[in-house]
């Protein structure tokens, strides 16, 4: 088998201290912008989740109205909801329930019984095929004072918000490979000017451009991975304390942050992409400028 | 197998005394825009072929043996190196016919970071040549050059004489068919420098054709070759001479009584 040949003394470049810092760098970023955008996208779907299907519909007070009458509306509305087809289960919320959803914004112990607080009924649905605004429109005619929300306008919002993230994540992340591959170029044409003479003595004994390239290229792979790893581990601590912090909070106002580990074994793509982009980086660097040699 | 024709690769066969190996024809030579430094130079060399190349510095000896060794193309004119025009040869097989070209730079260059043992062993290892044999080759190698004990030793650490008996092994270990020295003797006292020469007509007398650039003209003429003489950038065939004195043979001291017979690891495929 043949022995490897380090014809070329990279390893003391400068490029050899500075690239796995700043490929660390970048990887640490990417890896933060795409853990952001999976933890968005996983408070979306939970969102999507527990509200497909779904709909509420307020019956409002009404001023003058006794308790009596707006017990009526509601008897009304649950009517029409029950003889509905498609509707798995009607509840209607109770008082205490409704406090409890409130209780963050207007905080514990808060006395609801002057406000004039709407009754919330909460509908499941059991046939995605219904026509919900059919019902809508049944339901409010019916019964005036009412309202029914079906969440389509939030959640098409909350999906359009997810997407414009995932979107801005991809954009970081192209960026910052961009930069990244400015770098390997960089400090490959650098290596190329320290070690010009060397090359030219591999280039005249017959050495190919593809001999030396490859000490290039086993270089640049070397180091982005070793920058690839850093940064992987330094975006898994920040990723963890910030999870740490997040279950801290107590409240329901912080959606669920915490990403699957298949999740996390997918950013560890990262330090592996690194590694390719900079060896195929420096392997084309390196051929395109021993192109120009006769 | 390791054999000189395996080192040739697609661009050769066994060269045979007599065959062409480099032809110009009315080649001419500028730097950039500077003025042609080479004007119209036409010569033959055959296999088996001994020139010294003279002149006084800056002649042109240098480019010329540039040419040869395609650090670059010609600016006009026809250069033919075993038998393969390099204005219409692709790029990609200009390595293969390097390999068939030996070169002792006039400053060695040698890889500072890389052992004796290595900078020698470079043009095999270039050539993919298997591990065992570019071991035992390389050290047959340094042993013929008198240097056994300096296998390990960078080029920082060596002195002139030393460094050029490197430069001289990584220029022959691959065998080559053309060896090109640029100013092989201008280290050397004049001993030396005819030990140097009588090894050089050693390796010639084994097939390779040798071309010798120097301005040492009492030297040249102790020996009985044809030259090639530059004077401003222009060349001028100068037939033999009869030696001026006779040549002593060389002392037995190291390195020249291993220079006197060239180790088997060259003398393996020439027959």
């Amino acid at each position: 088998m043949t022995r490897r040949v380090i014809a070329l003394p990279l390893a003391r470049d400068p490029s050899s201290r500075f690239i796995p810092w700043i490929v660390g760098f970048m990887v640490y970023l990417a890896a933060l912008v795409l853990a952001v955008a999976m933890a968005v996208a996983n408070a979306g779907s939970a969102w999507r989740e527990g509200l497909d299907g779904t709909l509420t519909v307020q019956v409002l007070p009404r001023g003058g109205e006794d308790s009596k009458g707006l017990d009526a509306r509601i008897e009304a509305v649950l009517g029409i909801l029950r003889a509905e087809r498609g509707v798995s289960r009607v509840e209607l919320l109770t008082q205490d329930k409704v406090a409890s959803l409130l209780e963050p914004w207007l905080g514990e112990g808060a006395s609801l019984t002057d406000l004039p607080l709407p009754r919330l009924i909460d509908v499941t649905l059991s046939d995605a095929g219904v026509d919900l605004d059919a019902l809508a429109r049944h339901v409010t005619e019916s019964v005036p004072g009412t309202s029914v929300d079906s969440h389509g306008v939030w959640l098409r919002q909350l999906t359009a918000f997810a997407r414009a993230i995932e979107l801005t994540a991809v954009t970081v992340v192209g960026l910052i490979s961009i930069a990244a591959i400015a770098v390997v170029v960089f400090a490959t044409r650098s290596g190329l000017a320290v070690h010009r003479e060397a090359i030219e003595i591999l280039h005249l004994i017959g050495a190919r451009d593809a001999f030396i390239a490859r000490e290039f290229q086993f270089q640049a792979l070397a180091l982005a991975f070793k920058g690839g790893l850093i940064g992987f581990a330094l975006a898994a601590l920040t990723l963890a304390a910030l999870y740490f912090f997040a279950t801290r909070i107590d409240t329901a106002l912080v959606p669920d942050l915490a990403l699957h580990w298949t999740q996390l074994a997918a950013l560890l793509i990262l330090p592996l992409a690194a590694a390719v982009i900079g060896m195929e980086t420096a392997r084309r660097t390196v051929m395109a400028a021993l192109g120009r040699l006769i | 197998m390791w054999t000189r024709a395996a080192l040739k690769c697609d661009l050769g066969g066994a060269y045979r005394r007599g065959d062409l190996v480099v032809e110009f024809q009315n080649v001419g030579l500028r730097y950039g825009v500077g003025p042609e430094v080479l004007r119209d130079i036409s010569f033959r060399l055959e296999a088996g072929d001994f020139r010294f190349l003279t002149g006084a510095s800056g002649a042109g000896k240098s480019s010329l043996i540039r040419l040869m060794y395609l650090a670059f193309r010609p600016t006009r004119g026809l250069v033919t190196l075993f038998g393969h025009d390099l204005l219409t040869l692709p790029r990609r097989n200009l390595p293969a016919l390097r390999r068939r070209i030996g070169v002792v730079f006039q400053d060695f260059r040698l890889l500072d970071h890389l052992s004796a043992f290595d900078n020698v062993a470079l043009p095999l290892r270039v050539a993919g040549v298997p591990e065992p044999k570019v071991k035992s080759n390389t050290e047959e190698l340094l042993a013929w050059v008198g240097l056994s004990e300096r296998v390990g030793a960078r080029p920082a650490t060596l002195s002139g004489g030393e460094k050029q008996r490197v430069a001289i092994a990584r220029a022959v270990i691959a065998k080559p068919d053309l060896l090109l020295a640029d100013e092989p003797t201008g280290n050397l006292d004049d001993k030396a420098g005819v030990r140097l020469l009588r090894l050089l007509e050693e390796l010639n007398r084994q097939g390779t054709t040798v071309v010798i650039a120097t301005h040492n003209e009492p030297l040249v003429s102790r020996f009985d070759h044809e030259r090639l003489h530059i004077e401003d950038g222009e060349l001028h065939v100068v037939r033999r001479e009869p030696p001026a004195a006779p040549v002593p043979a060389p002392r037995p001291s190291a390195p020249s009584e291993a220079e006197a017979e060239p180790p088997p690891a060259l003398l393996a495929a020439r027959s």
